[in-house]
């Protein structure tokens, strides 16, 4: 790598330990990604389904999802354009409980996600699973605005925030895995923020 | 049910790693913009609308990064990035402050393969302030191949002045929609579905790029003027414009 840039010194001195390497805090603010138009959706029309390999796949409506138990996220988000955001609070219901209704088969390794918009992207199961994926429509005790996904998206706070895929609809769990939406145009399969995983190759 | 997939079936865009960039020249052509003309070492040819990452290392070691659209068309030698100088901005105050022809930068691209054109289908484009930077990059393509009479252009801002690219769009037939003063005939105001019905055309992508409140309110007009929701393309930046 090259060396320090001529003139540049940074601002942010005391970096807070929460920021993983190459990103900022924006503070208040919660900046809005997204590659195609904000879809409409009215909740009544909304339903996610879990399927590929699993036993029984299955579909919840609104309702339905809103009938099981509940579970929340406090923490922070890291986005790949640089910006984290601390201390959100996501409310909705845990990936694991839609995981124990459909049953993984044994050779269900990865999962892709699919929005209403046809966005979609990839994880590892093992990323979604344990406690560290949600599907929410709640933000701040409000439903989730639709710029960020809402009704219903999924969060996956610990790996960039274009894993969290707005407007999800589908995940279908797979035996190998296939890139997604961003990660066929340049970005990575997993996108650890700890670990930089930006780009392809990283 | 199928449901449309994005992304999918395209051509692969090309993608370059870490490279090393001198700056060949720097101007400011509007109050808040530069523009940086880069030569890039070992350059991975770029599709019009890809962007580019700069990263800039401090003594200590601290590093800040943030992505670029590129205004240059492939065919041009060096990369051109327009940068708008954002409040508090550290890593475009010091693009826009310190930058001199002669310095390093630490850049990596061509980056994104979604918001691409591809050289030879029609297009609507339509670009807020500085979103008009990767629009340029497709304007220049189209005028290298002999292919502008692909392109319908629409851009706003608030005057001309604080446009990028104001004349090389208005030379090349771009609408400009000015909230601030009137242009031409044309009264001061935002953007509107009537600037756009004459460039609606069957088969066009259409490309959108602006801050968040822009891309949402263009994005949103497309659609009413009867665009499919998977022929729209949106590239948005800066803070979300209000309140989460």
């Amino acid at each position: 790598m090259t060396g320090p840039t001529r003139g540049f010194l940074g601002r942010r001195r005391d970096r807070d330990p929460r920021l993983p390497p190459g990103q900022y805090d924006t503070g208040a603010d919660w900046p809005v990604l997204t590659a195609e138009p904000t879809p409409r959706i009215a909740p009544e029309t909304w339903s996610i389904t879990v399927d590929g390999r699993v036993a029984n796949p299955t579909t919840w409506t609104w309702d339905e999802v809103h009938r099981l138990p509940g579970s929340e996220y406090r923490g922070d988000i890291h986005c790949v354009t640089t910006w984290s955001k601390f201390d959100t609070h996501f409310a909705g219901v845990s990936v694991d409980t839609l995981l124990e209704a459909a049953g993984p088969t044994a050779e269900a390794a990865f999962v892709m996600a699919t929005a209403k918009t046809g966005y979609t992207t990839n994880l590892p199961l093992a990323d979604v699973t344990g406690g560290r994926a949600w599907l929410v429509w709640e933000f701040d005790g409000r439903p989730l605005p639709v710029e960020h996904g809402g009704p219903v998206r999924l969060l996956v706070p610990h790996l960039y925030f274009w894993k969290s895929a707005k407007w999800v609809t589908r995940l279908t769990l797979l035996q190998r895995d296939q890139p997604g939406f961003w990660e066929q145009n340049g970005y990575h399969d997993r996108g650890d923020p700890w670990r930089e995983q930006r780009y392809q190759g990283d | 049910m199928t449901e449309p997939l994005l992304g999918l079936g395209g051509r692969r865009a090309p993608a370059g790693g870490w490279r090393t960039a001198t700056v060949a020249a720097v101007d400011r052509p509007t109050p808040r913009g530069v523009r940086l003309r880069l030569d890039v070492a070992d350059r991975v040819e770029h599709l019009p609308g890809q962007h580019y990452v700069v990263r800039l290392t401090a003594e200590d070691g601290y590093r800040a990064q943030r992505s670029y659209s590129m205004a240059s068309a492939p065919g041009d030698p060096q990369v051109e990035l327009f940068v708008e100088r954002l409040e508090d901005g550290e890593v475009s105050g010091f693009l826009a402050d310190v930058v001199e022809p002669g310095d390093v930068l630490e850049v990596r691209g061509p980056i994104g393969g979604w918001f691409v054109w591809d050289g030879e289908s029609p297009a609507l484009l339509v670009g807020g302030g500085s979103g008009v930077v990767p629009l340029v990059a497709m304007l220049r393509t189209a005028r290298d191949l002999g292919r502008t009479d692909l392109l319908r252009i629409a851009v706003s801002a608030r005057t001309r002045a604080l446009l990028p690219y104001a004349g090389e769009l208005a030379g090349s037939g771009a609408l400009l929609a000015l909230s601030r003063e009137p242009n031409g005939i044309r009264r001061a105001g935002r953007l509107t579905a009537e600037d756009l019905v004459p460039l609606v055309e069957p088969g066009q992508t259409g490309f959108v790029c602006g801050s968040t409140p822009f891309a949402e309110t263009a994005s949103r007009l497309l659609l009413e003027l009867g665009m499919a929701p998977a022929d729209v393309r949106v590239e948005r930046f800066g803070p979300s414009g209000g309140p989460a």
